[in-house]
Formats: structure tokens, sequence, C-alpha cells
């Protein structure tokens, strides 16, 4: 059984229209998928089917190690996106793009595809700015309406410059991961490790702490 | 798990017509906040043809929030997220100037009204429509903002899958506690309701479905006066409102859920506020101040519902409208 409907199909469709060229889905599980492994991977696949620009390569997890290490992939399910050159912006989901999270995966899609949203000059120079390795991680549940706006920030950074990577965590995937982390509140961001923010922020909150690391 | 999917996509360029708040411009009708009430003006004075912009915070305000809608005419049930998606769209076929996550944090009356905004940029507009709307409300206590995230919540959808099995409190029992506890007695072990008042206030229809459970108790009388807890929440300390008696308390989970307080702040000074800081309106959403209007939560209006934020944000368009036309 599908699990978007026509409408639902129908709305992803004219919204990738205003994708300005092609971007690749990167899809890393398993010979024997994980139940949330195998949701993702039936979403993704009708998910591409919608878009002449999208296309999809799925990697196993155990097979193509070497891949996902160089792609620094630590756990499954897991989605990147390449843009047409075959660029990765370090921009990661972790766990089932569903719920509330279609919003941020799709927008990311269409911005890797180069259809990207005006950032003002002010925090565009402060993103340029940021001149070390920055990891932006937020942990969401799909129920939040909240999240994926946090979730698209870390993007727009990891879009913006290349020592900034951000990504995705669905809770429910990654239960030992979440208890590590201690959320108990989403969005829960945490950036390079050791810093949190709790509830939707706007970008200039992840700058500020960004800037006093 | 099943798989569920919330569209709410981001402006897809046809049909958003929108473009961007200019402080260029002098607008004649700057709408201030983004729920229906703001909303819902903004249709009007684009239809009566006035040059409009909003300066909003999220789009969307409280109803975001509202997981079931069942009283709004025209849906036997609809969820909040997606009323607001049909209230965005039927805004965005306009082209109407629009800055989304930079309120307004200044407002100078004048015959050419300035605004400024979080950000530090200023708008201006020959009249301005005051629908900032409401926040929650804090209880302000110890440990409250210390542990936010690590054990106090305040989604009870976002955040009720961290709290499976696991001892709960609720503060408050009107109609939010009540749906925060209605999110988390499947999932929780145990939810104790804390309420003020010897009674819940609820609607009856929530406190009924919440009857259909036994899971929870309810704790009248009392309020909470310190959340305790190093790294992560331990326990609560309760108060008697009769007795004064000061109680500690184990929970896992505290969600507050005390209702709201109006976005009003940022006119203190500028527009009469009541003793709850509702902006006084009369009944055409005139404020004390020519040329500025107000409507929905934020005001003196009974009852804050989405139909009545929406007609009020009618009204204030039509008598901003008129203003504009006159002077």
């Amino acid at each position: 059984m599908a699990l978007l409907d026509e409408s639902a199909k129908s709305k992803i469709k004219e919204f990738l229209t205003d994708m300005e060229d092609e971007v690749q889905i990167e899809f890393f599980t398993q010979e024997i998928e994980c139940n949330n492994c195998k949701q993702t991977h039936q979403f993704l696949t009708e998910v591409a089917e919608l878009s002449n620009n999208l296309s999809m390569t799925v990697y196993d997890f155990v097979e193509n190690e070497d891949i996902a290490k160089e792609k620094g992939i630590e756990r499954i399910p897991a989605v990147t996106l390449l843009d047409k050159d075959g660029n990765d912006y370090g921009i990661k989901f972790y766990g089932v793009p569903g719920g509330y999270e279609v919003n941020s995966f799709l927008k990311a899609i269409l911005e890797v595809s180069g259809n990207e949203e005006e950032i003002e000059d002010e925090i565009m120079e402060r993103i340029n700015n940021v001149g070390q390795k920055v990891n932006i991680k937020v942990f969401v549940s799909l129920s939040c309406p909240y999240c994926p706006k946090a979730v698209q920030n870390a993007h727009t950074l990891a879009l913006k410059n290349e020592n900034i990577t951000g990504e995705m965590i669905e809770t429910s995937s990654f239960p030992e991961l979440t208890n590590k982390y201690n959320v108990s509140g989403v969005p829960q961001i945490v950036i390079n490790e050791e810093n949190e923010l709790v509830g939707a922020q706007p970008i200039t909150e992840f700058l500020d702490i960004i800037e006093s690391l | 798990m099943d798989f569920d999917v919330n569209l709410d996509l981001p402006d897809n360029q046809k049909n958003n017509k929108t473009i961007d708040l200019d402080t260029n411009t002098i607008y004649d009708v700057l709408i201030l906040g983004g729920g229906p009430a703001g909303l819902t003006a903004a249709v009007y004075c684009m239809r009566k043809g006035v040059k409009t912009g909003m300066l909003i915070d999220i789009i969307g305000g409280q109803v975001i929030k509202t997981s079931s809608i069942e009283n709004y005419m025209g849906y036997k049930y609809i969820e909040g997220n997606d009323l607001i998606k049909r209230f965005k769209e039927q805004v965005k076929q306009f082209e109407i100037g629009l800055r989304k996550e930079d309120p307004a944090v200044n407002i100078k009356p004048s015959n050419i009204i300035e605004i400024e905004s979080k950000s530090g940029k200023i708008f201006k507009a020959r009249s301005v429509i005051v629908a900032t709307g409401k926040s929650p409300r804090w209880l302000d206590i110890p440990g409250e903002q210390e542990l936010l995230g690590k054990g106090v919540a305040v989604c009870a959808t976002c955040d009720a899958p961290f709290f499976q099995d696991k001892n709960v409190t609720v503060v408050g029992g009107g109609n939010s506690g009540v749906e925060a506890a209605l999110d988390l007695v499947d999932i929780a072990n145990h939810v104790t309701i804390i309420q003020d008042v010897d009674e819940l206030t609820a609607d009856q229809i929530l406190i009924d479905k919440l009857n259909q459970y036994d899971n929870y108790d309810v704790i009248y009388g009392h309020t909470v006066t310190e959340v305790l807890g190093d790294d992560f929440i331990e326990g609560i300390k309760i108060k008697d409102y009769d007795t004064k008696e000061v109680e500690r308390r184990e929970t896992e989970g505290l969600f507050v859920e005390i209702g709201w307080v109006p976005n009003s702040g940022f006119v203190e000074g500028t527009l009469e506020l009541n003793k709850w800081n509702e902006i006084k309106v009369d009944c055409a959403c005139h404020t004390n101040q020519p040329g500025i209007f107000a409507a929905g939560d934020v005001t003196s209006v009974p009852y804050k519902q989405i139909i009545i934020a929406g007609g009020e944000g009618s009204k204030a368009a039509l008598s901003a409208c008129e203003y504009v036309m006159r002077n």
C-alpha cells in the first residue's frame, strides 16, 4: 500500500516543480530492513517518482561500509542529498522524515536543487565567517509542529557554509541516542555535542552559540 | 508505527504572491500578528485594495498548538495546523508585504505610525492593526526555565512520546491542561493534574473524554511553587492555597498549561490596557490612539476563540480601511 495518498502526491509534485536542477537522494539501509528503514525506503521511493529531477541511490550500511564512512553516516536509516554535480552539503536525515518533517525534507530538496531562500546580508555575513567545524544535531518528534523550522535552520547553515553539518534525528528511531542526549523536549538542538538549545529558535540564536564556541 | 504526513509545504512560488515587507514603503495598513485575527484582517484589507503589510512572529499563532478543533464552523473536525494552512493559502493569493519571525517591539503613534521590529528595522504605516495574540503563561518559579526540555515541557503533542510509562504532572485544569492530559494518558503510566480552583474548568466534552481513563488524578486547590532536580526533573513542590502547606512530590515530567498572557508589552504606555494587560477596544476595534486598531486575543474582547478572533480581525480591517479612506 502506498504511504502517500493521491492528494499528498499531487501537492508534493507541484511543490517539486520549483526545483532548479537535479538532486540525488542517497539512502542508507541494510539488507534486512528495520521497520523504520522499510518505511523510509518506501517513502523516498514514492517521493523520487514525483519529479524527473529526482533520482535515488540505495546503499547497504554493511556492504557499502566505506561509502558510509566517507559520508560520515553513523546509523540507519539515513538520508543525504546531493546536487547535480554530486556535492554533499552535510545535510543528513536520520530516521523517518515523515509527519511534520516531510516539510523540512522537501524544503531541503528544493534548496539543494539550487532554489535557495534568500538570506539577509547581515546573517549571511555571520554564516560566512564561521571558520571552524560545527555539527548541529536537531532532535525531533514527528508530531512536533515547531520542529521542521529548527531542522531547516540547521540545514540552511550547512548549505551555506561547508564547515557546518546539520542533522535531523528522529527520536523514535533512535531511543538510545535520545537517551544519551537526555532529550525530553523537542526540538532539542545540540551544537558540537555540548551546547544545547531547546525549542524553536531563530537562526540568529544558532549563530550566537556557534560564535561563542 | 503508522506513517503520517503532515504536509505544510513552504510557499510554492506559483501560489505565493506575497512580497517582502519594505522599510521604504508607507503602508496603508500594517498588521502585527499572524494568527486568525491578523490573517483574516489581511484578506479583508487586500480585498479593499489598500496597501497592506504584515509583521509577524509565527504564522498561525496559538492555533498551531491546537491538535483538534471541533467548533470552527464549516469543519466538524479539523486540526489546528490544517486550518492555518487554509488561512495562509487565502492570504498568499495576494501581493501583500510579509515579514516573518520578526515581531514588533515598539510602536510610535503619529500621522505616519512607526513600528520597530525585533531585528531593529523600522516600518511605516498610516494605520496599524495590533493582532499579536497571546503567549503561554509561565509559572515563574525556581527550576522552571532551568529544567525546560529536561522534564519541564510546554508542548504535550510534541513531547508526550518522551514520557512513555512515566509518572507525569500537568499544571492547569483548563482546556489546555486537560488537552495536554489527554495527549499523555495513553502514553504515560500516570498523569496528575494540579488545579488551583476546586474543579476542572475545561469544556465538559474534554472532561468526559478524560473520565474514560483511570490512570489520572486531580489535586485541587494547589499550585506548583518549585521544580526540583539538577540535570533533570526529580520532583516538584506544591502548595495548598488554604492551609499554605508545602509538600514535595516525585514526578518525572511537568507540563505547564496554565493559560496565556497577552502579547501587549510593546504597546504598554502607548495604548490603554485593562487589568489583564489586554488592549482596550470598542466594538469597532478602535484603541485610544487614532489610526491604531486591535483585534483578537490581545484585546479586551471576551472569550478567546478562533471564530471570534477571525471576526474581530475582519472588523479591525474594515475600521482601518475606513480610517485610511477618510484621512
